[in-house]
């Protein structure tokens, strides 16, 4: 109870630090306790923070348990979407980082944040959307094509809207013809996860990006078509990132160091290789040539 | 400190989806409060000043569903609304409109338990009076209403205050749609999920300001009537 108590106290002065604005430095009473763990790691509690899709799809639940056998690692998985994850490094509270923005994460390794960027594993975004697809999508190049068909036809379009990853892949395609959603009526920005902006899609028979795995899992309760997957400009990297611990104290690194390596060991690219065969009949991921 | 600076720029150059959102924020809440207000009142008056069978149930029924949690409230006016649901026909979902309806399901059970315990306690002497006078009995709880303004005023706020604070219900039936659904509450939760804790800090303030403004009007108002 006293331990729980401390954990949240940690918490709560962290939060009001950080919102007290650009704070890098963390509490020290917030890094994971140096705990009286009978294994030989010397701190066995890794803090990963990534975004909801390579969570809520299953993969890590599927990956980390293997992982936390082999080495006698606890992670502690603390999903959102990219901007949050990203923010929850910068503030400390986070040892390593697993995201799929590009530019954000440069951003993130500009400041001096991160130490590294590791892409190395990819999948696409797909379009979905009504099954008669009334703006006639299904037959474009790419997602660019499929967009302008779709402004076009000003056919519902929801977007997240909340700076995710996929958010920021979709502003991309949009370009510089990205629609306003104060004038243009059919573009409707719903600030919110994957799974409630797929579920909405679903309800106004709208278009939507989604990663492809968000999709698949929930394609039973959607009223959606797949129409379009694999152009171009649909592919989405996912890349690990260790928090730099010169510019943060607290943290993991050996912890750290030894998820990244594991995550790119052979044992674990054949297991995400796999992943998703086994219920879709097809693979969710795919891992970048080393 | 920056959070609060920030929200006093928010306030002051009057960013103009701020306005709408407080816009929509202020509509839903008034309109959830009256509606709760308006069934809630009269039903805790009858249930506080009067004893019957199976009082006792339902008054335990009604402390329950004053816990009701928002989420599950959410959920349930979701699966009434949602497009094969029965009443999908209104397209309903995704509105200001559908989020009152989610709100007053949340918030009549409070009003109601919260005015029945307060007439429990204190209506014996209007009712006696009221008696006295033979008054019949719709005029029985109009007087049982008028005379416990002042006091029932804080039930009122406490309404205005749940539904101006409630986020899981509004985001599930409201689907949080930039500027059509979105409200404080569930903007400052966007703007969390964003990393923007500073810029979320900042709305939650411009929300506690607006609160503490409604107090003051709503007691100010009560206390002007009262000398009239």
């Amino acid at each position: 109870m006293k331990k729980l108590l401390a954990i949240l106290l940690a918490a709560l002065l962290v939060l009001s630090l950080a919102a007290c604005g650009g704070n890098t430095e963390p509490d020290p009473s917030a890094a994971p306790s140096q705990s009286d763990a009978a294994s030989e790691v010397t701190n066995p509690t890794i803090r990963l923070s990534t975004t909801t899709s390579v969570n809520d799809s299953g993969l890590l639940p599927y990956l980390l348990p293997v992982f936390e056998s082999e080495t006698g690692y606890k992670v502690e998985v603390q999903s959102a979407g990219t901007g949050a994850a990203i923010q929850k490094a910068i503030d400390g509270n986070a040892d390593l980082i697993l995201v799929h923005a590009k530019a954000s994460e440069e951003e993130f390794i500009n400041g001096g944040y991160g130490v590294e960027r590791l892409p190395f594993m990819y999948n696409f975004f797909v379009i979905v959307g009504p099954k008669d697809d009334p703006a006639g999508i299904a037959d474009c190049e790419d997602a660019a094509a499929a967009f302008a068909k779709i402004r076009e036809s000003e056919s519902k379009f929801i977007s997240r809207g909340d700076e995710s990853g996929t958010h920021k892949a979709e502003l991309k395609i949009w370009g510089e013809a990205a629609p306003d959603a104060a004038n243009d009526s059919w573009y409707i920005s719903a600030g919110q996860g994957m799974g409630a902006c797929l579920t909405m899609a679903s309800e106004q028979q709208a278009y939507c990006l989604t990663d492809k795995a968000t999709f698949l899992s929930m394609e039973k309760d959607l009223d959606l078509g797949l129409l379009l997957e694999k152009g171009d400009d649909m592919m989405n990297t996912y890349s690990l990132i260790a928090v730099n611990p010169e510019k943060i104290d607290g943290l993991n690194v050996e912890g750290a160091k030894a998820l990244i390596d594991w995550m790119l060991s052979d044992e674990a690219s054949e297991m995400i290789a796999k992943y998703g065969q086994e219920q879709y009949g097809v693979s969710l991921f795919y891992l970048l040539e080393k | 400190m920056d959070a609060f600076r920030q929200a006093m720029h928010l306030l002051f150059t009057l960013d103009p989806e701020l306005l709408q959102i407080l816009g929509v924020t202020m509509r839903m809440s008034f309109f959830s409060t009256t509606i709760s207000c308006l069934i809630g009142l009269p039903l805790g008056t009858l249930l506080g000043t009067h004893s019957f069978r199976g009082k006792a149930f339902l008054k335990k029924l009604l402390h329950t569903l004053m816990g009701l949690p928002p989420v599950v409230a959410g959920l349930l006016v979701y699966a009434l609304f949602t497009h094969y649901g029965p009443f999908g026909s209104l397209h309903l979902l995704f509105t200001v409109r559908v989020m009152v309806i989610a709100q007053c399901l949340l918030i009549t059970p409070v009003v109601t338990g919260l005015c029945a315990s307060y007439m429990e306690q204190s209506a014996a002497g209007i009712l006696e009076t009221a008696r006295g006078m033979g008054l019949p009995s719709g005029r029985v709880l109009l007087l049982c209403l008028t005379e416990s303004r002042t006091s029932l005023l804080s039930v009122v706020l406490s309404a205005f205050g749940r539904s101006i604070a409630e986020v899981g219900a509004v985001s599930i039936v409201g689907g949080n749609i930039q500027w059509k659904t979105r409200v404080m509450t569930t903007a400052i939760l966007l703007e969390t999920n964003k990393g923007n804790f500073s810029f979320a800090l900042a709305l939650g303030c411009i929300l506690l300001l607006i609160a503490f403004v409604v107090n003051v009007a709503a007691s100010w108002i009560v206390k002007e009537a009262r000398y009239d």
